[in-house]
């Protein structure tokens, strides 16, 4: 038995396998959509079996709308339950999904999707977040975990994520090992890394990538690592990780489990988890990569979520996860620089421009002088801006 | 226009009566017939082709010396009511549908008919709901022959797999006023259920255990028909102010216990939607609007039920504070959120045809500019103008859209007939038409080359709005002017289509018998589609 029914499942299917003698193939299929895709639903199944030469079986499924690259990963985790195989039934990777992705591309938001539930996963990229999770760990029930990975592998594949950054949380230990297998030959771009507390565990990730990417990949096409601290000793080791290897982009915090480890309990204005978040910032800012914060976890509270974010950002964080699609531009209209935070940089920038063109060596406006961090912070904010449109590349053209 | 003229093999042997008929193409380019229920019929023509000629239907004059003096046409029961207004085999019986899905009357209507062995009897409900499923018991034992009005859920399916005897008619609200109006329907008894009423038989619908708002859906009943029973579970001396039914029209009264059931009246689905994928269409359906300019101080907009719709209001409302203009009107179906809307003084006037929550009904009793309409006021074409062409911004669903932006809301993609036309047809003419709908529901892609049955012509549908993007009819040439370089994502209709296709794969065509078992009418009586049997 693989997949999901009953009451409040959509697009998804529950299939069951039994393997027969003799007798050949016994299909029966039920579908929510039988009259327009009945014969596509049997087409498919017969030769998902034909492919893992499956002759006799009897094989039930009940369809509430699966795509055909769901159908397919349900198929396969049932027969693979039953007769393991090196073989794969992997649909063609979608042309629109052939992007890599930048170390210091913005990370503001990442959205979190269960990993074994496909309703989620088909329309998460039109709420544009700058990534999508999909998440084998947490939000997986352990007797769904096999099977997960066959339906986040066929998401990396087929699934149009338009453009978000794809990221698939694997399990802790040598489960997450063992999902690599399932991930880095799929056209992933990122790994988060749950309960990092050592850098031996970026490495061990690192050394499983290897063996899978020579034979699939282009070398060149590096899979970035995100390690989440989520326990005190991960926050003591936060340098240690942030900068155990060339490919860790990010480094993020998980309050949930930091706060139970440290046996206390998380509170809306976050007293407890300042030391933690303050060594996650520091940690990352000094290996050179980008620190990110928790979830918010009140999807149905907007302007809770606001005041995180300027609290967020004002500690130093570069982006945080989400759980909700409808967070994602709260987050981001927050994180990204306000009116006046650009109308200031806009004038350091204009006098630093000024002053390469009239050859001076110091920045000053007005009479003040500016300092060359100032102006370093300014050039990244206008950058931002240009970035997320909030203000045109060529602004100076009219600047005053 | 070409008529191709076609004879339909008889394939079932209980349906000769209309399987025998005559059928043609019609101007959507649909089959039609040209005899329903034994009574001819004009196929559809075009939009504002058809031209009626004569008069008015009307009712029998009557004489006050039949009626009591002293005002009182309270009988005993129902059954009695029934009996007195002539209740025979093959008659006309209507009733309303303002109590949705909490209708406690409909249905005994028809559990007395059954009892007393009537048959062949033509429902004409204003809709039909999940409660009135019993009816198909009436429906396979011919107590009722056939629905002409609505028919939702189990009645759909019932008809659609070939079960009803007569043929099944679909007809919108302002249709069902028209086809009233203009005789091409009879009512012998219309029922009115009346959340209040005295025992002169003036009603309303604002106050009492069963309050429901207006009660537009029975004006026509109550004008038209040729006798009119008001059922009350709130009786009050005379007079029952507002009488939004004239007791004038009123043959008799009868006192129920309960007519209704209040949450269910009430219905549960009018809540702002928390679907991100439906907010996103809300949010790009309102920003479509602003960017086009269709919202100005002053504008006017119909508010749908559906929880897209709703969260559109919510969209508008924010444009609106921020600018500081008032729409001047709004068409209801009406809930809270369109009545803190007139009461934050963000819409200046409600025209309400039906009302979806208590708050809606408290807004239409108390505050004067919560008005209600009826089908008469608001849609009826063979009028001399309604307020339906007078909307900026009309916001509609729909189960299908084709690539000529034909829609339908009465058929699924499997063929099957599962809900009615409601107003829907009838707001097509307003000035903007804009349907929000998902690219694909599930597996099922909702913009197809040919749409299962027209509910809708193209040529009025202006915008359809999906998470993946925004189609414009070419023929609204001004309106793809105006968003020439919008933020959002424009495309053509078959860009869509061909992306919903790549995602979900190409359906197949639901498989029909040569059979019609219902038809769809346009809003000027002619017929604007058949709904097939479906093959099983």
């Amino acid at each position: 038995m693989t997949g999901n029914k009953g009451k409040g499942v959509r697009s998804d299917c529950f299939v069951t396998l039994e393997l027969t003698g003799k007798g050949g193939i016994d299909l029966q299929v039920q579908s929510k959509v039988a009259v327009m895709y009945g014969d596509d639903i049997r087409r498919e199944a017969l030769e998902i079996l034909k492919f893992f030469g499956i002759r006799n079986a009897k094989v039930t499924i009940e369809d509430s709308g699966a795509l055909p690259l769901v159908i397919a990963a349900r198929l396969e985790a049932a027969i693979k339950k039953l007769r393991p195989s090196e073989k794969e039934f992997l649909p063609a990777i979608l042309k629109e999904n052939n992007y890599r992705t930048e170390k210091d591309r913005n990370r503001f938001s990442r959205l979190y999707l269960p990993g074994n539930s496909p309703s989620l996963m088909v329309n998460a990229g039109i709420h544009k977040p700058d990534g999508i999770i999909l998440d084998l760990e947490d939000a997986v029930a352990p007797d769904k975990k096999d099977e997960a990975r066959y339906l986040v592998r066929n998401a990396l594949r087929a699934i149009n994520f338009y453009g978000a950054e794809r990221m698939v949380r694997i399990n802790q230990g040598q489960r997450g090992l063992d999902d690599l297998d399932f991930i880095i030959p799929h056209n992933v771009n990122l790994i988060l890394l749950p309960k990092c507390e050592h850098p031996d565990q970026v490495r061990a990730v690192n050394d499983k990538i290897k063996t899978l990417s020579p034979v699939t990949r282009h070398p060149s096409r590096v899979t970035w690592i995100m390690p989440i601290i989520e326990s005190a000793l991960g926050v003591m080791n936060a340098f240690a990780i942030a900068g155990s290897a060339e490919n860790v982009v990010s480094l993020a915090i998980g309050l949930e489990d930091y706060t139970a480890d440290l046996g206390t309990r998380r509170t809306a204005e976050g007293a407890e988890s300042f030391f933690a978040r303050s060594m996650v910032v520091n940690a990352a800012r000094a290996a050179g990569i980008q620190p990110i914060d928790s979830v918010f976890s009140d999807v149905g509270d907007m302007e809770g979520l606001r005041q995180n974010v300027l609290r967020s950002k004002a500690l130093g964080f570069d982006g945080m996860g989400c759980i909700h699609p409808r967070q994602i531009a709260v987050i981001h209209e927050t994180f990204a620089p306000s009116a006046e935070e650009i109308d200031k940089a806009r004038k350091i920038v204009n006098a630093f421009h000024k002053a390469q063109e009239q050859g001076l060596g110091v920045v000053a406006l007005g009479t003040k002088m500016i300092d060359p961090p100032v102006v370093k912070r300014a050039l990244n904010t206008i950058n931002l801006a240009v970035k997320m449109n909030k203000l045109a590349k060529n602004w100076r053209e009219t600047y005053e | 226009m070409s008529k191709k003229v076609r004879t339909t093999h008889a394939s079932s042997t209980v349906r000769t009566t209309h399987a025998s008929s005559q059928q043609v193409t019609n101007a959507a380019g649909r089959v039609v017939p040209t005899v329903i229920n034994g009574k001819p019929a004009v196929p559809y023509m075009g939009i504002g082709k058809y031209k009626p000629e004569g008069f008015r239907a009307a009712p029998k004059l009557a004489s006050c010396a039949d009626y009591p003096a002293d005002g009182n046409k309270v009988v005993p029961s129902l059954k009695e009511a029934l009996l007195k207004a002539g209740l025979r085999d093959g008659i006309t019986i209507s009733t309303h549908h303002h109590f949705r899905d909490g209708d406690l009357v409909a249905t005994q209507v028809f559990d007395i008919a059954h009892e007393l062995g009537i048959k062949g009897l033509m429902w004409l409900p204003s809709a039909s709901f999940p409660c009135h499923e019993p009816m198909t018991k009436y429906l396979a034992d011919g107590t009722i022959d056939h629905i002409e009005g609505s028919m939702n859920g189990a009645l759909g399916r019932f008809t659609s797999e070939g079960k009803m005897q007569g043929l099944g008619v679909l007809r919108s609200h302002g249709g069902r006023y028209q086809a009233v109006q203009d005789g091409e329907v009879h009512i012998d008894i219309a029922v009115i259920a009346a959340p209040t009423a005295d025992p002169f038989g003036n009603a309303n619908g604002v106050n009492g255990p069963a309050a429901c708002g207006p009660l537009g859906f029975a004006l026509a009943d109550s004008q038209y028909a040729d006798r009119v029973i008001i059922v009350t579970d709130n009786l009050v001396p005379f007079p029952c102010l507002p009488w939004q039914i004239s007791g004038n029209y009123v043959d008799y009264v009868a006192v129920l216990d309960k007519i209704g059931i209040p949450e269910k009246i009430v219905s549960g689905t009018t809540e702002v939607t928390k679907s991100p994928d439906r907010l996103l269409l809300a949010e790009w359906s309102a920003k479509f609007c602003d960017e086009a300019g269709l919202i100005y101080d002053g504008f006017s907009f119909q508010a749908g039920a559906g929880g897209t719709a709703l969260s559109i209001g919510i969209f508008f409302s924010e444009i609106l504070r921020e600018r500081g203009w008032k729409a001047r009107f709004a068409r209801g179906g009406s809930n809270k959120y369109l009545v803190k809307m007139l009461e934050e003084g963000l819409v200046e006037y409600i025209l309400d045809g039906q009302t979806f929550d208590l708050d809606g009904v408290r807004s239409m009793r108390d505050n004067p500019q919560h008005v209600w309409t009826t089908p008469f006021t608001s849609y009826n074409y063979h009028g001399k103008g309604n307020f339906s062409s007078m909307v900026d911004i009309v916001i509609l669903g729909a189960t299908e859209v084709d690539v000529n932006f034909n829609a339908n809301v009465v058929t699924h993609s499997d063929g099957y007939l599962l809900h009615g036309i409601g107003g829907w047809q009838n707001t097509l003419f307003g000035k903007c038409v804009i349907l929000p709908v998902p690219l694909f529901r599930d597996r099922m892609p909702v913009i197809r080359d040919e749409v299962t049955t027209i509910c809708g012509p193209g040529e009025l549908i202006d915008v359809i709005v999906t998470e993946r993007g925004i189609a414009i009819n070419p023929l609204r040439k001004d309106l793809i002017k105006k968003m020439k370089n919008s933020s959002l994502p424009i495309k053509s209709i078959h860009e869509l289509k061909a992306e919903a296709e790549e995602i979900c794969g190409v359906p197949a065509k639901p498989k029909f018998t040569d059979e019609v078992v219902a038809v769809v009418k346009w809003v000027d009586g002619t017929v604007l589609d058949s709904i097939w049997r479906v093959k099983r």
